[in-house]
């Protein structure tokens, strides 16, 4: 008997509720500002036999979403072969080749028993600051192998029966320099699962078990046909679109991420076949990974679409273990922001090539994950790591976000207060960076800059993890590139690019000297030509781009005053249709 | 400055009514008013609702506003000029790198202050205080003239770390000053002294957006009452749910943001603290949302902090009022997954629900409550319109909302008004068992129009012991004006750690902003029983970026507040963990900010004024039966005049009690009593059985 939609409509808002209060309480309770700050952590609902998801948060991580299936089957897995799963217990494990992403996000997995049988999974994941390896942070550019990335840990029962394993918890604060920090996260991944788990038995205590399971078949048969509906309004064929890496940090060649995107009805097939294979350096991503990374770009897409399982139905990946985006252990993986905001890419590219007039142009779409870190006059270590923002791009409602975040998070970046109350380092820049977003009808909004001096005798070691630095985010439906990434560092003799363009490693500056980081804008949407004029003498004004970018891109005369030369822009917009 | 009892005046100034409370301090009594509000001349509505008065006798007026509010959501402020630090001219429109949505990445933002009108001046201060460039006085007059010159109407300055020094930034506040043609200038620090670029500078910015307008408003309106012979006091609600003189409103605008809605909590609060119910869920059930606020032990919750709109960040105290997008005008409609959806998206005033026949032709909230009989069409609230159009109703939830469900229109209506129900229980989980409250311990106290027309169901979702219905739901606001005490809050962030600390130089601090705060409380020459003094600290573990604020327990006395360290950590430690339960011993603790607010208690206001007359009675209340749709099949309900009934009356549900502000529904199976307050408290029939 299916469920009547008075029921249903209820309890979708009942779930829901659930995992947004789990983000809720690891938010509140994180110790370290990626979680508490940029929310970069998710828990959801997961089905007891294959770990597909059931139930997401409106307010996790968007990676984490697609990802999260795949830590729980990692654990269903590991329980078929070791057996021994009680009531009670919670895994712990950070294995990215299991459960995608990369070493710094822990994974906590815990079943709910009902009456004695497996009902469901709760989950939860957060992104802790430091777990050892060569480079504070975890952001080793350098990695060759995932043992220069950090500590790896297994599925391992960190809860027993309900008994805290203190083993596996030093184990942990043997292997990390914020050891503290990770404490206090892992104790708010606890909080996050005992409420997760108080309130699954509430919902069900008030609306039985029967009731329940039939709401979560519905809501996944919806999700599928709504994505079946999505993907038959596109035409038939096979779109490809083909985008680069910069380098993958230890050989300086680009990487091919391509993609074929086949429509044929309502299913959708994404196929990666042509794409470079794995790399030396931690630009790989493991199949769960990449898996995730394209369920994000469908949801940016088709964002009616409600996040569990059922909405993947529909779709078949090709994704090669020939390929970087399907490796194994140990192949480097401490990049893989990089690489699945590539495949979002190539998804909106190829998504481009099907319906260019609903398409966006490319984000600014890299993480430049920053580290500076140094020792303080008493020893102590300090580490400051940052991810940085830039623009959005433009589309078919208007001009992109300036200075927004990456598809793949939800993350808003520290206060530069907070940055120099904590670290010695000093801001002298943190504004917009003009003529960074892509030419067009919609402009791509505008990328950043960062410049930051270190102020302690010591002056500070720095890492940098980015991309784009070759490869500029592309603009669509006749849209301009956006600007490249860019960085720069203060030597005694002057100002320094690093080789690999987007990657640092090795790079140490003194006391009172400076490093600037200059992020993309987005892509633009539509011909520059067809911009109004009167727009473009704003953007002028305001010094998102410069005159001479007005004249050559956007075929825009602006006098000495600020105005629109008529007579000149006719010319030149003449000119360029000829 | 004492005053004899005499008149006082609450007015609630609303988007579509103006809603008046009258006290007669002497004699006790009250009358409730409420007139069409002039959008765009709000004081001639004001004052319209005013004219049977003599004004000379009226001994207070205190005033509720949205002139703040609707200025900042339809982006009709002032013509701003930002002077900041060099590399930074940017944090308005960069934000703290947020978007619009999870899912999708259209949508742009256009910040507040032009970019031509940011400029920087040399000058720096660090994190730790010290000054690493002073500022030019000349450069910075320069700037200013600049801005002014491009018509810039109203000047913020906004120097990073200034929370850290303001040295720098009131150096400049000095020099701008003696260049700028109006009193619309003013500094960070002095707006909020507290770190975090992005959110003092959103703060300071809003409030030079909004003091041309809402100090010419408020110039104007207490001109013209001054004109009209009022002599006495004029004050205004901020959204901290205090009062504040108009000079201070005038200067801090950005207080006012939520100045309505925190009179209605305040009212709230103080009739559910009379009638015996501490903890409260305030719920507000307005055309598009459906606002709900948490009162605990009779006071309301405060929050830090509020986004007015995407990268339009508020960050003063404000009355924590959580909003979720469903309303009597939230459309009803099925998605293309086949699942039932009502709101966000809604019908607004205008074109407004099917049966207002406005040209509205989607089904919606009302829709459903008209279709049901819970609304009588004949009778509608508000006094606008004359009749409602039922059939329009029907039909528009026939085609739109029944056929694609497979469902008759009677049972699609219960459907939209259950799936409605629903999202608001959600809302009051989200503020009662999120923030681990038992809702058994809570009663709701609907407000606004539509409330008390869902305030049962809530009841039975959610697990609530109780609602609460005031004797004016729709004039709560206006009645908080009434209510209401005077405050002023103050913060400063010192980034203090616990472990060296000087106690006394925290305890001056204490003693100094507690004067300073009361100040501003005396200034405005109130009749005030007391005034207490609250201090919080913002405290944190080092190392984590959120702070936990803590409640310290000590007050001013004799030049000292006492605070001792074993106060300072007992008070954390319950803090934090009635927060998040896990305690991190060992760990070293710091003294993020130090919060002050004064409240001067004003005389108290007794409630039992409100209650019903003395002549009333069942057989005066009663206007007969009409049939109403409950679960599933038309029910013989009686309706009551709800002003008639009498203290102590039960009335069973099924039943409709009606009143001119609005409409409240008994559900089968619960009964609502009148109280000695002239309260309804519906609960369930067996609770009432068995009590």
């Amino acid at each position: 008997m299916s469920l009547d939609p008075v029921t249903l409509a209820v309890l979708k808002g009942r779930l829901e509720q659930i995992a947004d209060e789990m983000d809720a309480t690891l938010f509140r309770s994180a110790f370290n500002p990626i979680i508490a700050e940029a929310h970069d952590a998710c828990h959801g609902l997961y089905d007891a036999k294959t770990g597909a998801t059931l139930i997401q948060g409106g307010t996790g991580l968007p990676i984490f979403v697609g990802a999260m299936a795949f830590a729980v089957k990692a654990v269903i897995d590991k329980v078929a072969v070791d057996g021994g799963l009680n009531e009670g217990d919670t895994y712990l494990f950070n294995d990215p080749y299991l459960g995608g992403t990369h070493l710094n996000d822990f994974r906590l997995v815990r079943p709910v028993y009902r009456d004695g049988e497996l009902f469901c999974w709760l989950a939860s994941v957060g992104h802790w600051v430091d777990i050892g390896g060569n480079v504070p942070g975890n952001y080793n550019a350098k990695a060759t192998e995932s043992f220069q990335e950090g500590v790896l840990i297994p599925p391992v029962k960190l809860i027993e029966a309900g008994q805290f394993r203190q083993d596996i918890a030093d184990i942990l604060t043997a292997n990390s320099r914020t050891a503290d920090s990770n404490h206090g996260d892992l104790n708010g991944q606890i909080n996050a699962l005992d409420l997760g788990e108080r309130r699954v038995h509430a919902l069900l205590d008030e609306y039985g078990i029967g009731t329940v399971n039939q709401a979560l078949d519905a809501l996944s048969d919806r999700a599928e046909a709504l994505m079946r509906e999505n993907i038959a309004a596109l035409p038939d064929g096979t779109y490809s679109y083909d985008d680069y890496l910069d380098n993958d940090g230890v050989t300086d060649d680009p990487l091919l991420i391509a993609l074929d995107l086949t429509i044929d009805g309502d299913q959708m097939r994404l196929d990666f076949s042509r794409s470079a294979p794995p790399c030396a350096g931690p630009l790989n991503i493991a199949l769960s990974t990449a898996t995730a990374a394209c369920y994000v770009a469908l949801k940016h897409v088709f964002n009616d679409v409600p996040a569990n399982a059922g909405c993947l139905r529909p779709i078949e990946f090709v994704i090669p273990e020939t390929t970087l985006l399907g490796v194994s252990a140990p192949k480097p993986v401490a990049g893989y922001t990089e690489t699945i905001l590539r495949v979002i890419d190539v998804v909106f590219g190829a998504f481009a090539e099907a319906a260019p007039e609903r398409a966006n142009g490319s984000p600014y779409a890299t993480i430049n994950a920053l580290s500076l870190a140094g020792h303080r006059r008493d020893g102590k270590r300090w580490v400051m790591f940052c991810f940085f923002g830039g623009g959005l791009g433009g589309n078919p409602d208007g001009d992109g976000l300036n200075h927004g975040n990456n598809p793949i998070s939800t993350a808003t970046i520290p206060p530069a207060e907070i940055l120099e109350s904590a670290y010695p380092v000093m801001f002298t820049q943190w504004a917009l960076r003009p003529d960074s977003g892509g030419a067009g009808e919609h402009r791509g909004g505008v990328g950043a800059v960062y410049e930051i001096e270190a102020l302690d005798e010591g002056g500070a070691d720095v890492f940098l993890l980015g991309e784009r630095g070759k490869f500029p985010p592309f603009g669509v439906n006749g849209g301009g590139p956006a600007a490249l990434n860019r960085f720069y560092y203060q030597t005694d003799t002057g100002e320094a690019s690093p080789p690999l363009v987007s990657k640092v490693t090795d790079v140490h500056i003194g006391k009172g000297k400076r490093i600037r980081l200059e992020s993309p804008g987005g892509g633009g949407y539509g011909d520059p030509r067809r911009r109004d004029p009167d727009r473009v003498a704003r953007d002028v004004r305001f010094g998102y781009i410069s005159r001479e970018t007005a004249l050559a891109e956007y075929g825009v005369d602006i006098d000495d005053a600020g105005h629109v030369n008529q007579a000149g822009t006719s010319a030149a917009r003449q000119e360029a249709a000829e | 400055m004492l005053r004899p009892q005499g008149m006082m005046i609450g007015a609630d100034v609303g988007g579509t009514f103006t809603d008046l409370f009258f006290f007669n301090e002497a004699e006790g009594r009250f009358r409730v008013g409420k007139v069409p509000s002039t959008r765009g001349d709000e004081a001639t509505g004001f004052l319209s609702g005013l004219t049977d008065r003599d004004l000379g006798e009226v001994a207070t007026i205190v005033h509720g506003t949205t002139v703040g509010t609707n200025a900042l959501l339809e982006r009709k402020g002032a013509r701003i000029g930002v002077i900041t630090t060099p590399g930074f001219r940017d944090t308005l429109e960069m934000r703290r790198r947020d978007r619009r949505r999870t899912w999708g990445l259209w949508g742009d933002f256009v910040p507040i202050a032009d970019r031509d009108l940011r400029v920087e001046v040399a000058e720096r201060t660090l994190a730790d205080g010290s000054i690493r460039v002073p500022i030019n006085p000349d450069e910075v007059r320069e700037a200013a003239r600049k801005l002014a010159a491009a018509g810039a109407e109203a000047l913020a300055i906004i120097f990073i770390n200034s929370y850290a020094n303001p040295a720098n930034e009131r150096a400049a506040l000095a020099a701008a000053r003696e260049v700028w043609p109006n009193e619309h200038i003013e500094c960070s620090s002095s707006i909020l002294h507290e770190i975090r670029e992005f959110e003092r500078a959103s703060t300071t910015a809003l409030n030079a957006y909004l003091q041309p307008l809402v100090g010419s408003y408020l110039g104007k309106l207490e001109g013209r009452l001054r004109d009209e012979g009022f002599g006495g006091e004029f004050h205004i609600v901020q959204s901290n749910g205090g009062v504040m003189s108009v000079d201070t409103a005038r200067t801090l605008p950005v207080r006012t943001a939520l100045s309505g809605p925190a009179a209605g909590v305040i009212a709230g609060g103080a009739i559910a603290r009379a009638a015996g119910f501490p903890n409260v869920i305030t719920c507000d059930l307005g055309g598009t949302s459906f606002d709900v606020s948490l009162i605990l032990d009779g006071t309301s919750v405060l929050a830090p902090q509020t986004t007015v709109d995407f990268g339009l960040v508020i960050r003063t105290p404000m009355v924590e009022i959580t909003t979720i997008g469903a309303g009597g005008g939230s459309i009803a409609s099925v998605d293309r997954g086949g699942l039932l959806q009502v709101g966000p998206e809604s019908a607004g005033s205008v074109p407004g629900p099917v049966c207002y026949a406005q040209g509205g032709d989607r089904p919606t909230l009302t829709d459903a409550n008209v279709v049901l009989g819970r609304i009588n069409a004949d009778n509608p609230i508000g006094g606008k319109l004359d009749r409602l159009d039922v059939d329009a109703a029907k039909a528009a939830i026939d085609a739109q909302v029944a056929k694609p469900l497979g469902l008759g229109v009677m049972e699609a209506a219960e459907a939209i008004v259950t799936v409605a129900n629903a999202k608001m229980a959600g809302a009051i989980r989200l503020v009662s068992i999120e923030r681990g409250h038992d809702p058994s311990e809570f009663a709701a106290m609907p407000f606004g129009g539509g409330g008390a027309l869902h305030a049962g169901a809530l009841i039975k979702d959610v697990g609530l012991a109780k609602a609460l219905v005031p004797r004016f739901p729709g004039v709560t606001s206006a009645m908080g004006c009434v209510i209401a005490d005077m405050r002023h809050d103050q913060v400063q962030t010192v980034n203090w750690a616990l472990d060296g600390l000087d106690l006394q130089a925290l305890d001056r601090l204490m003693v100094e902003t507690a004067s300073e705060a009361r100040a501003v409380i005396d200034k405005a020459g109130v009749v005030l029983e007391r005034v207490d003094i609250l201090f919080e600290l913002d405290m944190h573990y080092i190392g984590q970026t959120h702070a936990v604020t803590v409640d310290v327990p000590v007050t001013v006395e004799q030049g000292t507040t006492g605070v001792t360290m074993d106060i300072l950590r007992e008070s954390f430690e319950r803090s934090y963990k009635s927060h998040f339960s896990r305690l991190l011993p060992g760990l070293p603790v710091r003294i993020v900010s130090l919060r002050t607010a004064a409240i001067g208690r004003r005389p108290h206001f007794d409630l039992a004024s409100l209650k019903p007359d003395e002549d009333a009675s069942l057989e005066s209340a009663a206007i007969g039966s009409r049939q109403v749709w409950f679960d599933g099949g038309w029910r013989e309900t009686t309706i009551w005049k709800r002003l008639s009934l009498p203290i102590g009356a039960a009335i069973e549900g099924p039943a409709i009690l009606e009143q001119p502000d609005a409409t409240i529904v008994i559900d089968p199976g619960l009964v609502g009593e009148v109280d000695s307050y002239g309260n309804v408290v519906i609960g369930r029939i067996e609770g009432r059985i068995e009590a």
